[in-house]
């Protein structure tokens, strides 16, 4: 899914990377109470993990492979802001040091892989964790929370597609092809989770943010037998509201400043090519028929409308998330 | 643990170019992707330009045209794709050679794949030149959050550790004849994966234990200085400004 | 006094107790062996000393200062700790660098600095090594360097985790003489009896997670059931030098 250089238009790039950017930053003030002296090497860890997993391409099906996004698992093991890091950097190191994914798309592939996955996978996972706060519970929300993390950011990539992609494809083609292969990714990335935060939490409970505040007594030998002390408790993970909001308003920058870019400043490239006449006729049927694709008045849908279109819609499935997370919530307390 | 590899990447030498301070090199290398990728694609001598420019740095730079193109292969998966592009492309066809092709996808097919490999073989002449150490400290220069420089610092540390750990793995399941076929041998990849996830946090944690018993707190302490004088900033900033240039007369 | 622990409990995340309520005093200019069986809680209770790991209960004071999140920096720079296995305590690609992360982390730059790093590498007798890979030092070499990287800290207390194990007999003796040229407080976790005795006036038995025996070396080496209890022995043919008692 790392998405190189020349792939989306660059207003939709700089649109990516002023949300990226935003997302990093929010992740960064609130990552400093995720983290302490023992988890910062956790979170590079975590990065180093998810970039060697990523090499290791599962087969998928019919001669399609895919990775690990590793967003999940991030979420779950050092929490969602310091996840957002973590995947930040490794698409930094990939960028940067191996020649993986273009430089001017990183704001793209944070948002899709690092903030999309993150968001996402932690709303799943506490909303499962809150029903049943033990160890399987933990177990099968990582499952879930990463199997459902990858197919949305497949989809938040097809729409990012149907606001700026360069490759005339149908944009419902691209949904749907990415969308049904990473349900099957995602059943793969689910499984490693799962398996990951399994193992963790039975050697080292002690690292998975998503477990915090679990221990047992001391025990005190002295010369007249022995006593049992109260060992100090671990921090708790932090409540669910503010993480959900941090995220919408994430997405909200996400659907007004790709907005923004895409409809204000039509792209380069294309604007020289109608320029020249070269591309007359081709740009209207560049997307075919769907409405949501051209970012020309195709359809009688204004500039700029079709991007916002396709965004609120995916930050409806996020709202509906908060609210399914909420409404559990009062039900369980 | 700790040192001297990712050779594969590093070129050691002491050129001019990779004796420039590691934060002019960033800075270039963005901005001359940025610039790549805001040129149209009908300016094929501006491409031609651009690649000839990169060529310049890597003659400068000694990195040999054999190493660049070994290390290309991280592009293939969409090389792959940008030729599947004409294909399910759609818009206006013309056949070339018996196959219909939409004219449209040829063009984006031929835009991602001159700006991806433009990108890339900046990014590997970058590599080739900084040490990923060096690059760490030019990114902090830059004003990077200390947090994003901290996790990638042990990130770099633990790359090896993890790589080397999963080589090994590897090897003990394939002489198993072990083989990743399809979907069924996922969970047994996901248990390879939890236990090198164990394996390698506790080999990495008692260094950071080492670490802060010596006093760490977060930031690597910078022993050189690499501050960047004009001269310097000027060389390095000759390739994004060449590129420029060339982008405005073509 | 230079070195209070009191009361020590600790268990790990897992939830393994490993001590169960340690006390124990070591002062000023003290030499003091740490001797006790495999898991017995040595490396543990090391740990403690510079605040690595946080008492689940008890204190640990080091002049007079409790180890804690407040005082960590301090303390770090006052107790210099040599982990059991050099590979965990070398990370930087040089030498040099290795011995320099420590006093630099403490705001020494410069001359000073390199000065420092000269000075420790010369009293290990590795400063040939000084631009040399740690990784592709032998493992006695790697040894003299890490406690280098820790003499460069010039700390009060030094306290070295089986420091003579996997040594040849010629760096285990080079070993012992730049321990005793030393003038600072030692606490050394060993399972090398002899090398206790020669090095250490006094020497502390931890077992099961609790001081089990406190008190002159030799009397405690002498000391043959308390030995046999707490699973240690003498090198065959070994015996204790006898002077006076
Ligand atoms: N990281 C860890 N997690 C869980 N338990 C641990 C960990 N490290 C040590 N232990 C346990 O704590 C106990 C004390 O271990 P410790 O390493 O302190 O022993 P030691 O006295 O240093 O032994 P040795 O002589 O073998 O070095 C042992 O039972 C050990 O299994
Ligand atoms: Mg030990």
């Amino acid at each position: 899914m790392h998405v190189p250089d020349g792939f989306f238009t660059a207003s939709v790039s700089i649109g990516a990377a002023v949300v990226a950017a935003a997302g990093v930053s929010v992740a960064l003030r609130n990552a400093k109470q995720e983290l302490d002296d023992r988890t910062a090497p956790m979170a590079g860890l975590v990065a180093a993990f998810i970039f060697a997993v990523q090499m290791l391409n599962f087969p998928v099906a019919a001669g399609t492979s895919g990775h690990l996004l590793g967003g999940a698992l991030a979420a779950i093991l050092v929490g969602p802001y310091t996840a957002v890091l973590c995947v930040a950097v490794v698409l930094l190191v990939q960028g940067f040091f191996f020649a993986d994914g273009g430089l001017t798309a990183l704001g793209i592939n944070i948002t899709l892989m690092g903030i999309v996955t993150a968001a996402v996978a932690w709303g799943v996972f506490r909303l499962i964790v809150r029903v049943a706060p033990n160890r399987t519970a933990i177990v099968a929300g990582s499952f879930v929370a990463a199997l459902v993390s990858v197919p949305v950011a497949a989809l938040a990539f097809a729409a990012l597609f149907a606001i700026g992609g360069t490759a005339p494809i149908d944009a419902g083609a691209v949904a749907a092809a990415m969308g049904g292969t990473h349900v099957l990714i995602g059943i793969g990335e689910g499984l490693i989770t799962a398996v990951t935060v399994s193992s963790v939490l039975a050697v080292r409970p002690d690292l998975v943010y998503g477990a915090r505040g679990l221990t047992k007594p001391l025990v005190l030998r002295t010369a007249d037998g022995e006593r049992v002390v109260e060992a100090p408790r671990g921090p708790e993970a932090k409540p669910i509201r503010p993480f959900l909001v941090g995220a919408g308003i994430v997405s909200l920058l996400l659907a007004g400043v790709v907005s923004f870019f895409a409809s204000s400043s039509p792209d380069g490239l294309e604007r020289v090519a109608e320029d020249k006449g070269f591309l007359g006729q081709a740009s209207d049927h560049l997307f075919g028929g769907s409405a949501l694709a051209d970012y020309g008045d195709v359809g009688g849908i204004p500039v700029g409308v079709a991007g916002v279109l396709g965004v609120l819609i995916t930050l409806a499935v996020g709202l509906g998330i908060a609210y399914l997370v909420r409404r559990k919530r009062k039900v369980t307390t | 643990m700790g040192a001297g590899h990712h050779h594969q990447l590093y070129r050691p030498g002491d050129t001019l170019v990779h004796r420039l301070p590691p934060q002019c090199k960033l800075l270039a290398v963005a901005a001359f992707a940025i610039v790549v990728v805001a040129t149209p694609r009908e300016r094929f001598l501006a491409f031609g330009g651009y690649l000839l420019l990169l060529a310049a740095v890597a003659a400068v730079a000694r990195v040999s045209p054999g190493f660049v193109l070994r290390r290309m292969v991280v592009e293939l998966p969409f090389v792959l794709f940008a030729f599947a592009i004409p294909v399910i492309g759609l818009g206006e066809r013309i056949s070339i050679w018996g196959v219909s092709l939409s004219v449209d996808g040829l063009w984006a097919s031929w835009n991602i794949l001159a700006k991806a490999t433009l990108g890339v073989i900046a990014s590997i002449l970058l590599a080739a030149t900084t040490e990923p150490r060096s690059m760490l400290l030019g990114a902090q220069r830059l004003r990077m959050p200390q947090l994003l420089v901290q996790i990638a610092t042990f990130m770099l540390r633990y790359l090896d550790v993890v790589l080397d750990a999963m080589r090994r793995m590897k090897v003990a399941r394939e002489s198993r004849g072990f083989q990743a076929r399809d979907l069924r041998q996922a969970p047994i990849l996901a248990k390879s994966a939890g236990a090198l996830f164990i394996r390698s946090y506790e080999r990495g944690e008692r260094v950071h234990l080492a670490m802060l018993s010596r006093g760490y707190t977060g930031t690597m302490p910078v022993y050189r200085d690499i501050s960047a004088d004009v001269r310097q900033w000027l060389f390095a900033g000759a390739l994004p400004v060449a590129a420029a240039a060339l982008l405005f007369i073509s | 006094m230079t070195l209070e622990v009191r009361d020590l409990a600790y268990a790990y995340p897992d939830g393994t107790q490993a001590l169960f309520g340690v006390d124990l005093r070591i002062s000023r200019g003290e030499r003091v062996a740490l001797l006790g069986p495999n898991g017995a809680g040595k490396t543990t209770l090391v740990m403690h000393l510079n605040g690595i790991l946080t008492a689940g209960h008890g204190t640990v004071r080091v002049a007079g200062l409790q180890v804690g999140k407040e005082n960590l920096q301090e303390i770090r720079r006052r107790v210099g700790l040599v982990f059991q296995d050099p590979d965990d305590q070398l990370f930087m690609p040089t030498v040099r660098e290795d011995v320099a992360f420590g006093p630099a982390n403490m705001g020494v730059r410069g001359a000073e600095l390199d000065h420092k790093v000269t000075d420790a590498l010369t009293r290990v007798g590795m400063l040939d090594a000084i631009d040399r890979p740690p990784h592709h030092l032998s493992f006695g070499q790697r040894r003299r360097v890490a406690v280098a990287t820790v003499l460069a800290m010039d700390p009060e207390i030094l306290v070295l985790d089986e420091p003579s194990s996997n040594l040849d007999p010629a760096s285990r003796r080079e070993l012992a003489q730049i321990l005793k040229n030393l003038d600072v407080t030692v606490l050394m976790v060993t399972h090398d009896l002899p090398y206790a005795l020669e090095l250490c006036e006094r020497a502390l038995i931890l077992s099961d997670g609790v001081i089990a025996a406190d008190g002159p070396t030799r009397d405690i080496l002498a000391n043959e059931s308390l030995l046999t209890a707490h699973r240690l022995e003498l090198p065959y043919g070994f015996a204790i030098p006898s002077t006076g008692t």
